[in-house]
């Protein structure tokens, strides 16, 4: 199939992406970002949650932006992938808490599933309700076989017992769609937070610009109409949903890595040691580089994978298991370096690096590190 | 996957991408019974050589080479022709074309500095292969600093140029009939005492041209020494003290050339080339290719191959760039080091069979691996060592201050 040479990223594209940035320039301050998520060093002790802006999210609804996620048929705008991709890559660079990508997760296996129930979720979801994907066992396999809700049929309908973990953002969601199973069979069904039997306690984590649930589940009641797919669809519209949930992450990561690279140079450019400011010395100037570098490779695979889901799907699953693979090690070099070449300071908690450094290697194990991604391109590629 | 990236040609473009391909499928040659070098670098016989430029005649004369540059020098006149050739050849797995000097460095710097009768004297034999040339930049004391050079010409009463000097590294220095030459002719300034020249070289008196052997242990580099050599000041290309601007539109097109050069690398071909010696070689009783670490090394080379294509093709949306010549500037940086890993990690998969030369019988894709890994080296240091790219990179295009 033929792929577009500039990967689809039109006019739209662009004026989706400076809506965002102008947004986010307006609302994703540093000073606010600090209040939200480094407020304190050990708000669970204190039985809080990492905070967010709710009157932001309410500007992004507005916006149409979980729109985008969300097919025409449904209310949606049925968005390219380079368009989720561009404002992703803000939303990194500004390491902004929001239930945005969380609900992009959830959207797109959605989308995924065939016609029917999933409408109506879809339909809230357009209009701004929050949603989580809850897909991981306890140990972070999103295989679904391995989910541990398991589902019994009952009446027309199912009741869930059992947990789901390390659900993103599920603190901020008001609904879930859940990956359980019946026997070997899974089973997606969509829950709503409030519903009788289901428990949702927070994790305590090292990244504070995103939460991360666990959810139990006790005779938990699902009903027929809450059932968006069964058997081969569930596997289906996981496997479809993948793609995109991988380059999404890897766009969060190429964002936050860009803002790393950024901030540090600024720093070497001021920082004086031994006379001069530090980046005159090549020890600290080519590892900033190697960031850059690693950032264009990263960030040129998620466009491809994007493109690919738009318009060449066999191509996608390699593709997008590239950027994040890529995407993941070069989070983790920026990560590194952006400490490191801070010095002292780049160790404190008053210095803005730690924020940027744990979202993004929460990121960079979240769907599976650099080395569980090289797996499915070696499988791919080699057979 | 970057076949993919056709769309949006406009109708002639389009066909001449057919036309391309078509012209390939009957005219691709086949392998002579002799072993082509890996490059132009390496070119050591003469009947590789004549095989070599008898081929780069042949696709010229098809309107695959120069297609962008004027038809006053040789060229097709047309616009946007060229990469279409470039990703052709390279799609048809087509031999490199033997003048790279000519192609990507001396016909680009003498469109863009020369006089209209320089253009017209020179260009067309850089296309055609008919005038082979060579790089006098470097010198045993001008590596990395080419400021540094020491070769000096100095103008006499007649207007005449005399020369005397000593230039290392000269790709096809044994087969070039000219040269680009950089040579000192003041010294109040390191970089405005600089003039650049058009050198006749084979046959021309006071020209000396001995081979260097490489790391390899094959020729292909030489020395150059100029003693009273003689040049008419028709031979200056642009003005004098403005060699140092010069050179470096010579540098742009030089580093650019892993992109852009005739035939050429192929960076899909590598990947495809390592699966199929990790299948065919055991490792612990199995194939390597089912060994977990060799997998991951293969898929993290495969991964880089694929980023850099794709950096080639997002480097052409302005919308995807923060700033324009980010991707650009990275390519040599990123290719070399691509390259140099890639082919290290087949020594690596081969293992004792790797070391294995040239000549014996036995050895894994006839020592390919080897050669190419030790040859690697050529491109991380010609043309800016990887430590001077990222110098340049650092400071113009992060804009940090100057290393001293």
């Amino acid at each position: 199939m033929s792929q577009p040479r500039d990967f689809g990223f039109g006019d739209d594209e662009v004026l989706l992406r400076d809506q965002v940035k102008k947004l986010l320039n307006e609302r994703g301050s540093l000073e606010k970002l600090r209040a939200l998520a480094a407020k304190d060093h050990d708000i669970y002790e204190k039985g809080e949650a990492p905070g967010w802006d709710a009157a932001t999210w309410a500007t992004m609804v507005e916006l149409g932006l979980p729109a985008l996620v969300v097919p025409e048929s449904a209310g949606g705008m049925g968005a390219k992938k380079v368009a989720m991709v561009g404002l992703v890559e803000q939303i990194g660079l500004f390491a902004f808490p929001s239930p945005l990508l969380a609900t992009f997760f959830a959207g797109e296996v959605l989308a995924a599933c065939p016609a029917g129930n999933a409408h109506a979720p879809l339909e809230k979801l357009a209009l701004g309700r929050r949603f989580a994907l809850a897909c991981m066992d306890a140990h972070g396999s999103a295989d679904p076989r391995a989910s541990e809700v398991r589902a019994t049929k009952s009446g027309d309908g199912y009741v869930l017992e059992g947990r789901a973990s390390f659900v993103q953002d599920g603190d901020k969601a008001e609904s879930y769609v859940v990956v359980a199973r019946d026997g070997d069979s899974p089973v997606l069904v969509v829950v709503d937070r409030e519903t009788s039997g289901l428990t949702v306690s927070r994790d305590r984590i090292v990244d504070l610009t995103r939460d991360q649930v666990r959810l139990t589940f006790a005779s938990v009641k699902i009903a027929k109409d809450s059932v968006v797919a069964e058997g081969a669809a569930s596997s289906a519209a996981l496997a479809k949903a993948l793609p995109t949930i991988l380059t999404l992450v890897a766009a969060d990561l190429c964002g936050v890595s860009e803002w790393q690279l950024r901030t540090t140079v600024e720093y070497a450019k001021v920082r004086e040691q031994f006379g001069r400011a530090i980046g005159t010395f090549q020890a600290v100037k080519h590892p900033l580089v190697d960031m850059m570098v690693g950032i264009d490779q990263a960030r040129s695979l998620v466009y491809a994978a994007a493109c690919a889901i738009d318009s060449d799907p066999a191509q996608a699953p390699l593709l997008a298991h590239m950027a994040k693979a890529r995407a993941s090690d070069v989070g983790r070099y920026c990560s590194s370096r952006s400490v490191q070449l801070h010095g002292g300071i780049g160790f404190t908690w008053e210095c803005d690096v730690h924020l940027f450094f744990k979202r993004s290697a929460h990121a960079q194990v979240l769907f599976g590190d650099g080395a569980i991604q090289r797996k499915r391109v070696a499988d791919i590629l080699i057979g | 996957m970057s076949a993919a990236t056709e769309e949006a040609e406009k109708p002639e473009q389009r066909e001449f991408r057919a036309y391309c391909r078509s012209w390939l499928a009957e005219n691709n040659p086949k392998l002579p019974s002799f072993r082509l070098p890996l490059s132009a670098l390496e070119v050591k016989t003469d009947e590789q050589f004549d095989w070599l430029r008898a081929w780069q005649r042949k696709a010229w004369e098809a309107g695959l080479i120069g297609c962008d540059y004027p038809k006053a020098y040789g060229g097709g006149g047309h616009k946007g022709f060229q990469r279409i050739a470039v990703q052709e050849l390279g799609r048809a797995n087509a031999p490199f074309f033997l003048n790279i000097i000519g192609l990507s460095m001396a016909a680009p710097t003498i469109l863009h500095h020369g006089t209209e009768e320089q253009k017209k004297r020179y260009i067309p034999g850089c296309l055609s292969a008919d005038e082979i040339w060579c790089q006098g930049f470097s010198e045993p004391g001008a590596g990395s600093d080419l400021s540094n050079a020491r070769t000096t010409a100095v103008q006499q009463t007649d207007g005449t140029w005399l020369v005397n000097g000593h230039k290392v590294w000269t790709t096809l220095g044994r087969f070039a009939h000219q040269m680009i030459l950089l040579a000192r002719t003041g010294n109040d300034d390191k970089y405005r005492g600089l003039t650049y020249f058009l050198n006749p070289i084979m046959g021309h008196p006071g020209v000396t041209v001995r081979p260097l052997i490489k790391i390899t242990g094959e020729l292909g580099f030489n020395e150059v020494l100029f003693e009273d050599m003689r040049l008419e000041d028709s031979m200056r290309l642009d003005e004098v003290g403005a060699g140092w601007t010069v050179a470096m539109t010579t540098l742009l097109h030089e580093r650019g050339a892993a992109e852009t050069a005739g035939g050429g690398w192929n960076i899909g071909d590598q990947i495809e080339k390592l699966v199929a010696l990790a299948k065919r070689t055991p490792r612990d009783g199995r194939p390597a290719s089912e060994d977990g670490v060799i997998r991951d090394a293969i898929a993290q080379k495969a991964i880089e191959a694929e980023a850099i294509r794709q950096s080639v093709r997002r480097a052409r949306v302005p919308d995807l760039n923060d700033h324009p010549m980010r991707i650009a500037l990275s390519m040599k940086l990123q290719v070399s080091e691509w390259a140099q890993s890639v082919t290290h990690l087949g020594t690596e998969i081969g293992g004792l069979e790797s070391t294995l030369y040239l000549g014996d019988t036995e050895a894994p894709d006839e020592a390919y691996w080897p050669l190419a890994y030790m040859n690697s080296y050529g491109m991380t240091i010609a043309a800016g060592t990887s430590e001077i790219q990222r110098n340049i990179l650092g400071e113009r295009v992060l804009n940090l201050p100057k290393s001293k």
